[in-house]
Parts: C-alpha cells; sequence; structure tokens
C-alpha cells in the first residue's frame, strides 16, 4: 500500500511535465495542424537555460532559494519563448500552404538542428545540479518503507496546477483565447472575420514555449541532470500523452500527461525499468489504433 | 533607378525599427545559450562568458535584415559595395591569421563562424551586383522559382536518361581509377549504402507516400538476421541475403498490418516509435543481442565460395590462390564495393519495372487520393502493405551489408539519426525521383565524409540544409513529375513517355 502510494505520487510528479509539454503539441496541431517536432528540443532549451541562469544567480550572489527559483522562472519563460516564437517565424510560416509532409521533415530538420546547437555551445557531457529543494512531508510508516511527499514534488505540483488555471482562464476568458478558438476552428474564416490570424498562431507557439520552459526547469530541479538529448524521449512521450487524451483538446492533453507519467512510474515500479519507453510507444500505438481521436478528442471528419 | 510601380521603399525609420526588432530577437535567442558556457571542471561546473559572440550575432542580424530588405527593394548598389569589401576582407583576415597570431583565427575565433560569415557577405554582394544590372528581371518570387526549379528538374530528369549510365560506368571503373585507395572506396562503400537505403525507402515514401520515420528498425532487423543467423546457424552471407530480407519485410508486414489505416503523420509518428521499440529491445535482450555489447566476428561474404581474407579458413579456398594472384587487402573493399553497388542497382531496377506494374501504379494512386482509391474499390491497407514491406525488405539486405562489411553491429548503429539521415536524402532529393536520391546522398553523406574536421558541424549544417530546402522549395530539390500516360500525346513534348 505504502509502495503503491509513492509510485502515485511519482507518477504524478512526471505527468505534471508531461502534461505542460503535451499542451504546446496540442495547441499547436489544434491551430495548423501540424506536429510541431521541435517542440521537444524546445523543453530542452528551457532546462539548459534554467541551469545556466541559475548559476549565474549564484554568481551574483542570489542565494535565497526561493527567490532564486522565481528569477530562474521568468527568465526561463521570457528566453524560451523567444526560441518559440523564432521556431515558428523561421521554420514553419513559409511552409504554412505547403504539404504536411514538407512542414513535418522541416520539424524534423529544426530539432535536429536545435540539438547540435545546444551541443555545440554547451557541449555534450551532462550537467548536473545539486538539489535545490530537499526535505519533504512523510506519512504512512508501515515497518521500513515510510512514503514521502518531497517539498520539491509539491512544489511541481502546486505550480503546474496554477499555471493550468491560468492557462484555461487565458484560453476560456480572454480576447486572446477566443481567437486561438476561433482560428481552431477555421483559420481562413477567423481570418475573414478580422482576427490576426499570423499574430495569433505565433502566440500560441510563444504559449507553448512558456509551458515547455517551465517543464523543462522542473525536469531539471526533479532529475538533476540534463543533457542535450533529453528533448527527444520527453517530446515523444508528451506527444504521446497530447494523443492519449485526444489531440487539439487541451484538457485532454493535461488529461493524457497524467497518465503516462502515471503509467511510466508504476510500470517502472512493478515491471522492468528498462522498457519503461516501450510502454510509452506502446501506449501510442495501441491508442492510435483503436481510438485514434484519443480520450477526449472529437472524430475528424475527412472531406473530400 | 528604374523603379517600377510595384516596389515600394521602406521609410528608413520602419526600416530601422524592423531590423531593431530582428536584432532584439537575435539578442533573446543568443544571451542565454551563447552568451553563458557551462563547463565542467573538477568538482563541479564552472560558467564562462562569449558575451563577443552575442554582440556579434546581434549587429550581424540587424545588418542582414537591413540588407536583404534594401536588396528586395532593389537598392542593391550600396549593399554590394559594403558587402563584397567585407567578404574580402574576412577572406584576407583568415588567409593572413597565421601572420597576425597563430594561436587564434580572426576576426573570430571560430573558423567556420569565419567562413560563414566570408560566404554570407559574397552571397549578399554577389546577389547586389546580379540585381544592379538586371534591375528590370523578375525578383524571385514563389512561383516564379518553383517554376525554374520544376524546368531544373525536369531537365535532369531528361538527362538522368545519359546521366544514369554515366554515373554507372563512374561507379563500375572506380575501384580501378588512379585516386581511388582505401579512404575513398570507404566513402563511396558508405554514399552508395545510403543510396540503396534511399531507393528502398522510396518505394515506400516516394511512390506510396506513406512516410516512415523508423525505417532504421528494419536496416537493424536485416543487421541483426544475418549476424545471429550467422553465428548461431553457421549460415553464410549469400543464404542469410535473402532471409534477413524476408525476416524484415515480415517485421514490415507486422508493422504495416495495424498502423496503415492511419493518416500521414500519425503514421510517422507510430514508424518512429516502432524504431525506438527495436533498439531498446535489441538494447535490453542481453542474452539474445548480446545488449549494448552488439555482435562481433561476424563472417564476412564469399566470392562464389572463395574467401577473401589473405589465408583460408579450414577447408575453404581463397581468392588470390584460386586466381593465383598476390594478395592484397584492398581486394576485400573492391569486393564489398561492387556487392552493395550491386545490390543498390537491384533495388533500382526493381523500382524503376514495378512503377509500371499495376501495383506501382497503384501505389502512386493512393499517394495522390485516398479517398478516390477506396471509391474504386482498391483495398488501401494491402497495397500499403506491399509497399511497406518491399521497402523494408530492401532496409533487411542494406542491414545485411552493413553487418558483413562492419564485422560487428551495436545498437549505437541504429538511432533515430539514421532514419531522419535516409529519409531526408529521399525527400531532400526530390519524392519519387531516382537521380535525386543519388545526387542527394552524394550531397550530405559524401561531402561532409571528406570534411572530417568539421565533424561536429556536420548535423548542425544537416538539420540547417533540411529546412532550408524545405522551406526554399518543399516538394524537394530535384522535384518533377512527368504524367506517367496522357490521354492526348501532346506531338511537342516528344520526351514525355
Amino acid at each position: 500500500m505504502g509502495y503503491f502510494l509513492q509510485q502515485l505520487i511519482n507518477g504524478l510528479t512526471l505527468g505534471m511535465i508531461y502534461a505542460l509539454i503535451a499542451i504546446g503539441y496540442t495547441m499547436v496541431y489544434g491551430i495548423i495542424g501540424m506536429i510541431n517536432f521541435a517542440h521537444g528540443e524546445i523543453f530542452m532549451i528551457g532546462a539548459f537555460i534554467s541551469i545556466i541562469t541559475f548559476m549565474v544567480l549564484g554568481l551574483l550572489g542570489v542565494g535565497w532559494i526561493p527567490l532564486a527559483l522565481v528569477i530562474m522562472l521568468l527568465v526561463t519563460m521570457i528566453l524560451t519563448a523567444v526560441y518559440g516564437w523564432a521556431l515558428e517565424r523561421v521554420a514553419y510560416r513559409p511552409l504554412r500552404h505547403a504539404p504536411r509532409l514538407a512542414a513535418l521533415i522541416t520539424a524534423i530538420g529544426m530539432s535536429i538542428f536545435l540539438q547540435n546547437y545546444v551541443q555545440l555551445l554547451q557541449g555534450a557531457r551532462v550537467k548536473p545540479l545539486q538539489p535545490l529543494i530537499s526535505g519533504g512531508f512523510r506519512f504512512l510508516e508501515t515497518g521500513d518503507f515510510i512514503v514521502t511527499l518531497s517539498y520539491l514534488q509539491l512544489f511541481i505540483i502546486v505550480l503546474t496546477v496554477v499555471l493550468m488555471f491560468a492557462f484555461t482562464f487565458l484560453i476560456t476568458r480572454t480576447a486572446l483565447g477566443r481567437a486561438q478558438r476561433a482560428c481552431q476552428q477555421d483559420l481562413g474564416m477567423a481570418g475573414l472575420i478580422g482576427i490576426n490570424v499570423d499574430r495569433t498562431i505565433s502566440l500560441t507557439f510563444v504559449m507553448g514555449a512558456t509551458l515547455a520552459a517551465v517543464a523543462g526547469l522542473m525536469f531539471l530541479l526533479n532529475y538533476g541532470v540534463i543533457d542535450f538529448y533529453i528533448g527527444f524521449l520527453a517530446g515523444i512521450k508528451a506527444f504521446t500523452a497530447a494523443v492519449l487524451g485526444g489531440i487539439g483538446s487541451i484538457p485532454g492533453a493535461m488529461l493524457g500527461g497524467l497518465l503516462i507519467g502515471l503509467i511510466e512510474a508504476f510500470w517502472s515500479a512493478y515491471f522492468t525499468v528498462e522498457y519503461k519507453d516501450v510502454a510509452a510507444f506502446s501506449i501510442l500505438v495501441l491508442v492510435l489504433i483503436f481510438r485514434p481521436t484519443g480520450l477526449l478528442g472529437k472524430p475528424d471528419v475527412e472531406k473530400v | 533607378m528604374a523603379e517600377t510601380a510595384s516596389v515600394r521603399v521602406t521609410p528608413t525609420r520602419i526600416l530601422m525599427r524592423d531590423a531593431g526588432l530582428i536584432a532584439l530577437v537575435v539578442f533573446g535567442l543568443s544571451f542565454g545559450l551563447v552568451g553563458f558556457r557551462i563547463e565542467d571542471v573538477s568538482g563541479g561546473l564552472a560558467l564562462l562568458t562569449r558575451f563577443d559572440g552575442v554582440f556579434f550575432a546581434t549587429v550581424l542580424a540587424f545588418l542582414g535584415r537591413v540588407a536583404l530588405t534594401m536588396l528586395h527593394e532593389r537598392r542593391a548598389l550600396p549593399v554590394a559595395l559594403v558587402a563584397l569589401p567585407v567578404a574580402l576582407a574576412v577572406l584576407l583576415l583568415q588567409l593572413f591569421a597565421d601572420a597576425l597570431d597563430p594561436a587564434r583565427s580572426y576576426p573570430f575565433r571560430s573558423e567556420v563562424v569565419n567562413w560563414s560569415l566570408f560566404a554570407v557577405a559574397l552571397a549578399l554582394g554577389l546577389r547586389g551586383v546580379w540585381l544592379n544590372w538586371h534591375h528590370g528581371g523578375l525578383l524571385s518570387n514563389r512561383e516564379a522559382r518553383e517554376r525554374n526549379m520544376d524546368e531544373v528538374g525536369a531537365k535532369v530528369q531528361q538527362a538522368a536518361r545519359y546521366l544514369g549510365p554515366a554515373l554507372l560506368g563512374l561507379a563500375i571503373v572506380l575501384p580501378f581509377l588512379p585516386f581511388a585507395d582505401r579512404r575513398v572506396l570507404d566513402i563511396a562503400i558508405l554514399v552508395v549504402t545510403y543510396i540503396m537505403l534511399g531507393w528502398g525507402l522510396n518505394i515506400v515514401v516516394g511512390l506510396a507516400g506513406l512516410l516512415d520515420l523508423g525505417y532504421v528498425a528494419f536496416y537493424a532487423v536485416g543487421a541483426y538476421s544475418y549476424a545471429l543467423l550467422a553465428q548461431n546457424f553457421d549460415l553464410g552471407f549469400w543464404t542469410c541475403l535473402p532471409l534477413a530480407g524476408i525476416l524484415a519485410a515480415f517485421a514490415g508486414i507486422l508493422l504495416g498490418f495495424p498502423v496503415l489505416r492511419l493518416r500521414g503523420d500519425y503514421l510517422a509518428i507510430v514508424t518512429l516509435g516502432f524504431g525506438e521499440i527495436i533498439r531498446i529491445i535489441l538494447l535490453n535482450w542481453y542474452t539474445f543481442t548480446g545488449g549494448p555489447d552488439g555482435i562481433s566476428g561476424i563472417p564476412r561474404p564469399t566470392f562464389f565460395g572463395l574467401e577473401l581474407g589473405k589465408r583460408a579458413s579450414d577447408g575453404g579456398e581463397t581468392f588470390h590462390s584460386f586466381f593465383n594472384l598476390t594478395y592484397a587487402p584492398i581486394d576485400r573493399i573492391i569486393f564489398m564495393f561492387y556487392l552493395i553497388l550491386g545490390l543498390a542497382l537491384l533495388t533500382n531496377l526493381f523500382t524503376l519495372r514495378i512503377r509500371k506494374l499495376p501495383i506501382g501504379r497503384a501505389w502512386e494512386a493512393l499517394r495522390e487520393d485516398e479517398t478516390a482509391c477506396r471509391s474504386l474499390g482498391m483495398n488501401p491497407r494491402n497495397t500499403k502493405l506491399t509497399a511497406f514491406s518491399i521497402g523494408a525488405m530492401f532496409g533487411g539486405f542494406g542491414g545485411s551489408f552493413f553487418a558483413t562489411r562492419q564485422g560487428f553491429i551495436s545498437p549505437e548503429s541504429f538511432t533515430f539519426i539514421e532514419s531522419a539521415v535516409i529519409l531526408a536524402i529521399v525527400v531532400l532529393g526530390g519524392m519519387g525521383s531516382q537521380i535525386g536520391v543519388v545526387f542527394a546522398a552524394i550531397l550530405l553523406i559524401g561531402l561532409p565524409e571528406f570534411f572530417r574536421e568539421l565533424q561536429q558541424y556536420r548535423m548542425l549544417a544537416f538539420g540547417m540544409a533540411m529546412v532550408t530546402i524545405m522551406v526554399w522549395r518543399p516538394s524537394g530539390l530535384l522535384a518533377h513529375r512527368e504524367p506517367t500516360l496522357r490521354l492526348h500525346p501532346d506531338p511537342d513534348r516528344t520526351g514525355a513517355a
């Protein structure tokens, strides 16, 4: 029972990170119908910018961890958002009316480019970071096993929930969110009724990148090591989460992210750690075969 | 200057604001990752700064934006007057950098950055000069470019009739040319391997229009099939080659059966996932595949039973003793080269012939419009499945060649990046174009091999090339589709078949 509860907590934490990345995939797919393959790389860049920010803060003498975390969060969100914006502007906007394959190839090219860009600039070796937040609540002390909810996990869960609420508010209650939902339904029509489509798409990428940046920061804090390659796996898993929840649906991405995190945690705990990535990929395949629209997605009607 | 009415000149204030905005974005991009570098030092991490890089990137972005806008508005002369001297200065600094200070290169510390700066400045300058003289001509817009490149593609396809045999002849005599030493042959083998894989994938992507991001999985199945069959059952290369192909084709059917009804980009992701699953299994199934240690001591192929080593194994005979030749190590390399050339030609011939069969036409029809095909009573899944498994079979052949050439395989060789490289060769060459695959493979595989020093920039340039070529021409460099059949043959175009 204790072991199960511990895995539940671990899985939820992991799922929060995947959910934040998955939102970026699902939003972009919802609006322009393409898989932003380089989104995982944006997440990786977020993780790198946050470790750099932390070290700069260390040089500047900001030692109080809560303040350092807030500054890291803000700097990472802003600088990573620039990457999201530039990505759309350089690689995707010129191809908006091109065949789908072309956009996907560009996205893969961009992903390879960004990985090697970071590898060249920051070196190929893993970057370790000492734990910033230590300690936690302990409960359910049955025998040898103690269930812990570390402050770090609490931080990740609370921050994600807050961000999700803010994000939902943005989508449902503001002019920008309305414009986005309009673009999602029909790009051409949205343009005709005076919505600035280019700007809305740019802002979608910026928002996705911002959330991915937060996920990168959390990944860094949670695992303590990053390298230039983390974006690939995390990106694929987050995409799986988006598909599982129903691509194009934002609540679906959140749900899918949590499910993928839980599945991964339980698979590692009760089966084998080595094959945990196989679990994620197999779920992707199974979902696509048996329920291509995902859990919360709407059926996709093909028009001739 | 003969200004036409259509060209509007941006006021200086707006131009400056625009360029300033771009510079700001580049500053934001470079500040974090270029400005600081995390270095491992003993006992932790250290932070180095590179603000000069940020500064120059920002300034260059500003100037580049101004120059591009001015070129677009045909104020080309000032751009040329600034850019050409800059290019010249960078070139001179590069050439005579050793005289200044042998320890570093000028103006920037990285030689690659210097050469890129030179290339960009030269390109801007030449473009400026060209536009200055031809200011009546068409500015490059999308349609004009598309039309021009389509003509180039058509010309290349027509020329392919002569170019193909010429290239083939060159390939056949290559091992006997004076400059063909071991290194050149090794690179040639590598290039032809990728050409073969490109042709194999072209069946799936180019003809049937199925985006396969996990092609390397079939390559891996082929390689491991041969290695394991040879090790466990003591079978030779020529017995295993068809078996490896069949096993890879089965893997293709196994994967394809459930997923082939998915739409394009979903299929891409599922195949990617499948490729990763295969790699993870190879990595972790230690008792069967040797895990990360891989399999070594894979036997070499024989020439009609004759071995190409120095000494024959028990009961065998070597190539040089049978023909009374003196032993030369390069013989084996030459044999390998002809082996892969033969496999590649087989793939090509197969593709060229099957395109004319009903099944080949069905693939191409399916690529163009699946809904229409279904309405005409075609079974899309079985049609796709044949393409998928045939493509996989050629991947399997390629894989067993890879295993026998290396003599050692491990999961390291079958990462996603391999799939991406093969796919890039197919797409960049122009999907469905056989000759395009050859050019793309030479460009993407051959060229970087000759510039080994730039190894660390290879994948960077590779990714950038994929983006640039797609943005520049979304259908691929040499893409050109000639209708296979015309209802009313056009008498002017005798070239059309």
